[in-house]
C-alpha cells in the first residue's frame, strides 16, 4: 500500500534533522497563523497563487529563490564547518551518509531552485515591461512553469524529513547513482525534482522566446531591444536547446533505475561516459543560461548609474549571441581526464577559451560605459564593480581549467570549486542581487534601503574572497572535492579561513534580510516612495509606467523610435504614457488555479513514484491529465478591462506624478 | 566586539602562515616528475599571459569608477558618447591575441602531455607496468611483470617511466598522484592509460579525485618513488608476503571496505586485470598494443564471482 515508505524512513534519530524539522514546522505554523489571523487566505489565493500576472509570478519566483538561498546556504555552512572540524582523526559532526546528501542538495538547490528561480523571476518582472508588452505570450503556461519549479523545490525539502536525498553529487554520475550502488530513494528524489522543474524551465524558455519574438512594442526592432532583453532572448534559446537534453539524461537514468535498463550501468552494455556527455551537454549551456541575464542586468545598471548610454551596444549584442552559440560546443571540458585523444581535448579546450574573448569584450564595454560618465555610487553599482573584478579573476581561472593539460592536475579539485563559485557568486549572484535592488521599486513602488544594501555587498564581497581564495590554494595542494574528512595538516588552516569566509557570507545574508525588513518598514517615507515610476532616471521602457505598474502594464502601447526608447522620449519631451489619450478596452487573461493544480498533482505523481506507491502516482498522473483537459476545453479564459477602469488607474498615476513634481 | 575577534583572527593568520612556512608544499606546484613539472610550467605561463589583461582590467575598473564619480565635476562628462571604432578594435584584439597564444599552447601541450603517450626514458631504462583497479574503497595495484599485487601502496623506481592501465571494479573513480601530475578516470569495463615518471625519490600522496560513495574520503594510497635497489627490495618484501590474490580470494578483497590498510600479495593470477575489465564487457578486453578486442580465457571468467 505504501510502497517503500515505512516509519523507518523518518529520520527521527538524527538530531540535526529533528531540529530542522521543528524549526521549519514552527516557521510554517507562524506563517499560516499570521495569514489566518489577518484573513488573507482569499487574497493570497485570488491575487497571487492563481495569478497569471507576470509581475506577481516574478515576485513569487524570487521568494522561492530566497528560500532556496537559505536552504542552500545552510547546507554550505554545514559543509564548511564539517571540514573545519574533521581533521586528523576527528570524524566531524556529519557522517558520510549525511554529509554526502548535503553537498548533493547544496548544488542541486543552488542551481535549480536558487539561481534558476531567481533568473526566471527577474525575466518575468522585467522583460514584458521592457519590450512594452502587456503580458507574456502564454500567461497560463507562465503560472504552470512557476508551480512546476516550486513543487520540485518542495520535493527536495520533503526528502529532508521523509527518506533521504541523493548522495551522488549534484549531477548524480552513474554508475554510483544506479540501483546497484544507490538502492535508496535519494536519487529518485533527485531525478523527479530535476525532471519536474525542468518541465517548468523549458516552458518558461518557450514562453519568453515567443514573447520576445512576437510581442515587442511597435518600432522595437531587434537592434533596438534593451540589452537585458537580448540576454534573456539568448538564454531562452539556450533553455530550449539544453533542457530537453537534461530531460533525456534524467529519463534514461530513471529507466535504468525503475525498469532495470542498461543505459549507464557498468554491465549489460551500459556506458557511464555517455551520461557525462549528455548531462554536460545540458550542464555547460546551463552556466550561460544563468550568467547571460546577469550580464544583461549589469549592462542596464551600469548605463543608468553612469548617466550615459551603454558603450558598444552592437558589440554587446554580438558578444552575447556568440557566447550563446559557443556555449553549446564546450561540454567536453568537464571530462578532459576521461581518456579522449589529444585532438578532441584540444578542440574543446580551445572552444572554451574562445568564449573568453566575447566575455572579455563585455567587461571592457562596461568599463567604457563608466568612462567619461557621472557615476552615482548607488548600492547596485557596488555589485557591478565587485562583479567586474571578481568575474575577471574567475574568468582567468576558468581559462586555466580550459587548457586540458592544466586540467589534468586541477580537475575535480577544490580549485574547480573555487572557480565556479568565483563565477557563479561573483557573476550570477552579484548580478541577480544588483538586479533585485535595481528593479525592486518597479515591482513594489518603493526603494530598497541603500545602507543595508551596501553592508550586504561588503559582507558578500569580502566573505567571498575569504571563503574561496583558500580553496584555490587547496586545489594546488591536491585536495579533491567532496571529501568528508582528511588528515593532511597543510589543508587545515586554509579550511579554517574558508569557514570564516562562510560566516562573513552569512552576515551578508543577514544584511540582505535586514535590508528587506527596513525597506518594508520605511516604505511610506517620502524618500523611499517611487511615485514617478522612474526612480533612477533610467533609459528603458519599464520605467515609463507607474511603480508598481498597473496589471495591464501600459494603457497605450508605447511606440519605439530608437534604442533606449524611454531615454529618447524623455529627452524629446514626448509623453510616453500618452496620458488622457484615446484609451481602448484592454484584453487580459483571467487568473486560473490550473497551474497550481497541475503542480500539486505533479507533486503527488513524483512523491508516489519516488516511494513506489503506484496508486498514488496514478492519482497524480490522472490529476495532471484531467486538469490539462479541463483547462484546454475552458473557453472562458480572458476578459476586457473597461475603459472606465483604465481611466481611473491612469488618472491616479497622473495624480502621483504631479504630486512628485510638486514635491521637487 | 572587535577586541574579541582580532586575537582570534591573528591566531588564525599565524596558524596559516606557520603552516605555509613549515610545509610549503602546494603539491601540484611542487612536482617531482617531468609530467607534473611541465604541467606546473603550463599553469604558470597561462596565468601570466592572462594577468596581462586581468590586472589592467581590475585597475581600470577602480580607476574609472573613482575618476568619473558623480562628485568629481572636474572630470570630463560625455553623456552621449557610446561608440568608438578604435576602442572596439582594441578590446576585441587584445583578448583574441592572448587566446590565440593560449590556443597554440593548448594544442601543443595536448599532444606533448597526452596521458596515453609513452614517455621516453634514458637508454637502458625499461618502463615498469602497473595495472590499477579502483575498488570500493581502495586501490589495487597489480605488477604483471613481477606477478605481485598491493593495496593502497605502490612503489616505483625513480627516473623510470611507469605505464599504468587503469580500470574500476565498481563505480567511477579518478586515479591521481598530485605531485607526479595528470589524473585519469577509472571506469568499469574500460581501461584508461596513463604514463607518469618520478624524477625524485619521495613518499607521495595518492587519491581518488572522483567522488565514489561512502568510503571515498579514505580511498587514499601512498606512491613511493625510490632508487632502483630499494625498489627491488620493496618487490622482495611484497613477494615475501603470505597472502596471494587469485580468483578465489579476489571477491573478498573486492567487497566494500573503508580505510583499508596496506596489503601485499606475493602472487597474483595472471590475467586478473583483463578478467576484471572483461566481466563488464561480454568477456572481451581490448589489446593495448593493437587496439583489437580479444576474448579472455573462458575458464578464468567462469571463476570470477560476478557482482550481479
Amino acid at each position: 500500500m505504501l510502497g517503500k515508505l515505512t516509519l523507518s524512513a523518518i529520520p527521527y534519530d538524527v538530531p540535526i534533522l529533528v531540529g530542522t524539522f521543528i524549526g521549519a514546522a514552527i516557521a510554517g505554523l507562524a506563517v499560516v497563523g499570521l495569514i489566518t489571523y489577518y484573513g488573507k487566505w482569499g487574497y493570497l489565493w485570488r491575487e497571487w497563487l492563481t495569478s497569471v500576472d507576470h509581475k506577481r509570478i516574478g515576485v513569487m519566483y524570487i521568494v522561492v529563490a530566497l528560500v532556496a538561498l537559505f536552504r542552500g546556504f545552510a547546507d554550505a555552512i554545514m559543509m564548511r564547518s564539517q571540514l573545519a572540524l574533521a581533521y586528523a582523526g576527528n570524524p566531524g559532526y556529519l557522517p558520510p551518509h549525511h554529509y554526502d546528501q548535503i553537498f548533493s542538495a547544496h548544488g542541486t538547490i543552488m542551481i535549480f531552485f536558487m539561481a534558476m528561480a531567481f533568473m526566471q523571476g527577474l525575466m518575468n518582472i522585467v522583460v514584458p515591461l521592457q519590450i512594452g508588452a502587456r503580458d507574456v505570450a502564454f500567461p497560463f503556461v507562465n503560472t504552470l512553469s512557476f508551480w512546476m519549479t516550486t513543487i520540485s523545490f518542495l520535493l527536495v525539502n520533503v526528502s529532508l524529513f521523509i527518506g533521504e536525498f541523493s548522495q551522488c553529487g549534484w549531477l548524480a554520475y552513474p554508475p554510483l547513482s544506479e540501483q546497484q550502488f544507490s538502492p535508496g530513494v535519494g536519487v529518485d528524489y533527485y531525478i523527479w525534482a530535476v525532471q519536474l522543474s525542468g518541465v517548468g524551465t523549458l516552458l518558461t524558455g518557450v514562453n519568453f522566446f515567443a514573447t520576445i519574438v512576437k510581442m515587442r512594442a511597435p518600432g522595437m526592432t531587434y537592434m533596438r531591444m534593451p540589452v537585458f532583453t537580448w540576454t534573456i532572448f539568448c538564454t531562452t534559446v539556450l533553455i530550449m536547446v539544453a533542457f530537453p537534453i537534461l530531460t533525456v539524461a534524467m529519463g534514461l537514468l530513471g529507466l535504468d533505475r525503475y525498469l532495470g535498463m542498461h543505459f549507464f550501468t557498468n554491465d549489460g552494455g551500459g556506458n557511464q561516459m555517455l551520461y557525462l556527455s549528455v548531462i554536460w551537454g545540458w550542464g555547460h549551456p546551463e552556466v550561460y543560461i544563468l550568467v547571460l541575464p546577469a550580464f544583461g542586468a549589469f549592462s542596464e545598471i551600469t548605463q543608468t548609474f553612469s548617466r550615459k548610454p551603454l558603450f558598444g551596444y552592437k558589440t554587446m549584442v554580438y558578444a552575447t549571441a556568440s557566447i550563446m552559440v559557443l556555449s553549446l560546443v564546450v561540454w567536453v571540458h568537464h571530462f578532459f581526464t576521461m581518456g579522449a585523444g589529444p585532438n578532441v581535448n584540444a578542440f574543446f579546450g580551445i572552444m572554451t577559451m574562445v568564449i573568453a574573448v566575447p566575455t572579455g569584450v563585455k567587461i571592457f564595454n562596461w568599463l567604457f560605459t563608466m568612462y567619461k560618465g557621472r557615476i552615482e555610487f548607488h548600492a547596485t553599482m557596488y555589485w557591478v564593480i565587485g562583479f567586474m573584478i571578481t568575474f575577471s579573476i574567475g574568468g582567468m581561472t576558468g581559462v586555466m581549467l580550459a587548457i586540458p593539460a592544466s586540467d589534468f592536475v586541477l580537475h575535480n579539485s577544490l580549485f574547480v570549486i573555487a572557480h565556479f563559485h568565483n563565477v557563479i557568486i561573483g557573476g550570477v549572484y552579484f548580478g541577480y542581487v544588483a538586479a533585485m535592488n535595481f528593479w525592486f521599486p518597479k515591482a513594489f513602488g518603493f526603494k530598497l534601503n541603500e545602507a543595508w544594501g551596501k553592508r550586504a555587498f561588503w559582507c558578500w564581497f569580502i566573505g567571498f574572497y575569504v571563503a574561496f581564495m583558500p580553496l584555490y590554494v587547496l586545489g594546488f595542494e591536491g585536495m579533491t572535492r567532496r571529501m568528508n574528512h582528511y588528515d593532511n595538516p597543510e589543508w587545515h588552516p586554509w579550511l579554517l579561513i574558508a569557514e570564516v569566509g562562510a560566516v562573513l557570507i552569512a552576515c551578508g545574508i543577514v544584511c540582505q534580510l535586514t535590508q528587506l525588513y527596513v525597506s518594508i518598514r520605511d516604505r511610506n517615507l517620502a524618500e523611499n516612495r517611487d511615485l514617478t515610476g522612474d526612480p533612477w532616471n533610467a533609459r528603458t521602457l519599464e520605467w515609463s509606467t507607474s511603480s508598481p505598474p498597473p496589471f495591464y502594464n501600459f494603457a497605450i502601447l508605447p511606440e519605439v523610435h530608437e534604442l533606449d526608447a524611454f531615454a529618447h522620449d524623455k529627452e524629446a519631451g514626448i509623453d510616453t504614457r500618452q496620458a488622457g489619450g484615446n484609451y481602448q478596452p484592454i484584453h487580459m487573461p483571467k487568473n486560473t488555479a490550473c497551474g497550481f493544480l497541475i503542480g500539486a498533482f505533479s507533486f503527488v505523481l513524483g512523491f508516489g513514484a519516488i516511494w513506489y506507491i503506484w496508486w498514488l502516482a496514478a492519482v497524480g498522473l490522472i490529476g495532471v491529465i484531467a486538469t490539462v483537459i479541463a483547462r484546454s476545453s475552458d473557453n472562458d479564459v480572458d476578459y476586457y478591462v473597461p475603459v472606465s477602469e483604465v481611466v481611473r488607474i491612469e488618472q491616479e498615476h497622473t495624480h502621483n506624478l504631479m504630486a512628485a513634481q510638486a514635491a521637487e | 566586539m572587535k577586541k574579541k575577534i582580532l586575537p582570534r583572527l591573528t591566531k588564525l593568520m599565524s596558524l596559516s602562515s606557520a603552516a605555509l612556512l613549515a610545509g610549503c608544499t602546494w603539491d601540484t606546484l611542487d612536482p617531482k616528475g617531468v609530467i607534473g613539472a611541465q604541467e606546473k610550467s603550463l599553469i604558470l605561463t597561462s596565468t601570466y599571459a592572462m594577468l596581462l589583461v586581468v590586472i589592467p582590467v581590475c585597475i581600470l575598473t577602480l580607476l574609472f569608477a573613482w575618476q568619473y564619480r558623480q562628485s568629481n565635476t572636474s572630470a570630463e562628462y560625455l553623456p552621449k558618447w557610446s561608440h568608438s571604432n578604435k576602442i572596439e578594435v582594441v578590446i576585441w584584439a587584445v583578448p583574441s591575441l592572448i587566446i590565440l597564444f593560449l590556443a597554440v599552447l593548448t594544442y601543443q601541450t595536448c599532444h606533448s602531455l597526452d596521458p596515453y603517450k609513452p614517455l621516453e626514458a634514458e637508454a637502458n631504462v625499461k618502463p615498469i607496468h602497473v595495472d590499477v583497479v579502483a575498488l570500493d574503497w581502495k586501490w589495487l595495484f597489480i605488477y604483471p611483470d613481477e606477478g605481485i599485487a598491493t593495496v593502497n601502496q605502490m612503489a616505483m623506481p625513480v627516473n623510470t617511466p611507469v605505464d599504468f592501465r587503469i580500470t574500476s571494479d565498481s563505480v567511477m573513480n579518478s586515479f591521481f598522484i598530485p605531485q607526479l601530475g595528470t589524473m585519469i578516470y577509472a571506469m568499469a569495463g574500460m581501461q584508461t592509460q596513463l604514463h607518469l615518471i618520478a624524477n625524485e625519490a619521495g613518499d607521495f600522496q595518492g587519491e581518488s579525485s572522483n567522488f565514489s560513495g561512502r568510503g571515498f574520503s579514505d580511498m587514499r594510497f601512498r606512491a613511493l618513488a625510490m632508487p632502483a635497489d630499494q625498489y627491488s627490495a620493496w618487490v622482495e618484501k611484497v613477494k615475501a608476503s603470505s597472502e596471494q590474490l587469485d580468483s578465489a580470494s579476489y571477491p573478498k578483497l573486492a567487497a566494500p571496505s573503508e580505510a583499508n590498510p596496506v596489503e601485499y600479495f606475493s602472487h597474483v593470477d595472471a590475467g586478473l586485470f583483463d578478467d576484471i575489465v572483461a566481466k563488464y564487457n561480454n568477456g572481451m578486453v581490448m589489446d593495448k598494443s593493437t587496439g583489437k578486442m580479444l576474448h579472455v580465457q573462458q575458464s578464468a571468467m567462469s571463476d570470477m564471482n560476478m557482482k550481479e
